[in-house]
């Protein structure tokens, strides 16, 4: 027995409000951070993270007050994401409650950021966020097709970082990325599969365990979970620290506690 | 009233903590403070750390906080957190640095060649997440926390305590490691209550009536 792997339930955040469609049952705003945030720690979520969606600067500040509310009344780590530029914003969201602070594009733009952020506050709350593309050999993005078994195109997969919410391509390779953000002071990798975010048909499983495998320190699984099983295999073959999914919980198809015991009776040690 | 001071030397985020002991101790006055002053008035004293322990100890010491934060272990109910449980030792590796010496013992970095899992698997550091908490010995701040319960943790550094009679409680992450420190009136925890949920604040409401 030890260390838990852990659940991660992710909510889009925009003007104030949860976005995406939230459909538990009972709850009386189906927009509002907090409540949903309660309602996950009720059902045994091991951390909660939070992505500002919001497109313009001006009105980031509304997330500080959402981390704020949710900071008094919720007592499992919050990590927040989105649009963070400076360690002033780190700062901020830290002393608005967050625990972790997740940078994405601004990594690629600026990776010092990463070094002086982790080098002021400690590597432990600087999550270094990857959204990662296949490439075939010619370095040509190319969609996988779901549960890619066959792989005869290319032995040696490769996937490019991408940002900007997926846009564009950075020619930076992920797995080297990974490492070298590593070095610079990210605590987590939070990666994500550009090809399978949104599809439903499980974590790029390749990808997950080709980061896992080269870097140190915990890697989340995002991008793709459409049921339980996907979460099962994020751990197991994909050799994830941790699993992230926004939907499948968000819509109500399932809960938290439903994903842990199915993890459970795989052999996963979860917190129950 | 009761006050509670939240020892507050510019090292991370003290809201978790501070919200934590008011909700579960709504009638103390909660102070996140780095007036020593403060610190000697309080009843009860928490000490709390993130980062680096090099930075720690420096901005402690510019606030002139050690005094208090002295006085206080030999004093009053005192709950260290994280960081601030690493600095009652002699020293840490983490930039050879000396701590305060309440306790005999080093703070070591988990060794990279130790970090295997029963199965032979890479386990990472820093140790991120929850793990179980073995209670070594009964405690009042064990009080009605099932043993083994999971809390929340994420370090890259743990104490080893230099008598094993300080040794409240462990937790294994390649091998077993000091997680919880006792000794009179100090509790001192590498876990992080205040974002373990229902455990954590079980704990914290025994500090917040805790008379040693």
């Amino acid at each position: 027995m030890g260390l838990a792997k852990r659940v991660i339930p992710c909510l889009d955040v925009t003007h104030g409000r949860v976005v995406k469609g939230v459909n538990f049952v009972g709850l009386r705003d189906a927009g509002d951070p907090v409540e949903i945030a309660h309602r996950y720690d009720d059902q045994g979520a091991d951390e909660l993270t939070f992505l500002d969606i919001t497109a313009s600067s001006d009105e980031r500040d509304m997330i500080l007050h959402i981390i704020e509310a949710v900071a008094a009344q919720v007592f499992i780590p919050l990590t927040v994401g989105g649009g963070v530029r400076k360690v002033e914003d780190v700062r901020r969201l830290l002393n608005a409650g967050a625990d972790k602070v997740s940078i994405n594009t601004s990594a690629v733009h600026n990776p010092q950021l990463v070094a002086d952020a982790s080098g002021r506050y400690g590597a432990q709350c600087i999550v270094v966020a990857i959204d990662a593309k296949r490439v075939d050999p010619q370095g040509n993005a190319k969609r996988v097709e779901p549960q890619a078994g066959s792989g005869a195109a290319c032995a040696e997969p490769r996937w490019e970082v991408y940002t900007h919410g997926g846009r564009k391509p950075t020619g930076l390779d992920a797995v080297a990325w990974a490492r070298r953000m590593q070095l610079l002071g990210a605590g987590e990798i939070l990666l994500t599969s550009m090809d399978r975010d949104g599809t439903k048909s499980g974590f790029d499983l390749e990808l997950t365990r080709a980061v896992a495998d080269a870097v140190d320190v915990p890697v989340i699984a995002s991008g793709g979970v459409g049921k339980l099983e996907h979460l099962v295999a994020g751990i197991i073959e994909g050799r994830a620290d941790a699993v992230l999914a926004a939907s499948i919980f968000h819509y109500g198809e399932y809960s938290v506690r439903q994903a842990k015991e199915l993890m459970a009776s795989r052999g996963i040690e979860v917190r129950l | 009233m009761s006050l509670i001071a939240v020892i507050d030397y510019g090292m991370g985020n003290l809201r978790s903590v501070s919200k934590a002991l008011e909700h579960v101790a709504p009638h103390a006055q909660v102070h996140v403070t780095s007036d020593p002053e403060l610190v000697v008035r309080a009843q009860r004293v928490v000490f709390p750390g993130q980062g680096a322990m090099p930075d720690c100890m420096r901005e402690m010491d510019a606030r002139g906080l050690r005094p208090a934060v002295l006085e206080a272990a030999r004093t009053k109910p005192f709950l260290g957190i994280c960081i601030g449980l690493q600095m009652l030792f002699e020293h840490s590796e983490e930039g050879d640095t000396p701590g305060l010496g309440v306790f005999p013992g080093q703070v070591r970095r988990f060794p990279p060649q130790a970090m295997k899992d029963a199965q032979g698997g890479k386990l990472k550091v820093p140790h991120m997440g929850w793990n179980e908490v073995m209670q070594a010995e009964a405690h009042p701040l064990w009080q009605g926390i099932a043993d083994a319960n999971r809390y929340y943790f994420v370090h890259s550094f743990y104490v080893e305590a230099g008598k094993p009679e300080l040794v409240a409680g462990y937790s294994v992450y390649g091998f077993p490691f000091t997680c919880a420190v006792a000794q009179d009136n100090i509790f001192a925890v590498q876990f992080h209550p205040e974002k373990s949920q229902t455990a954590g604040l079980a704990l914290l409401a025994n500090f917040a009536t805790w008379k040693p």
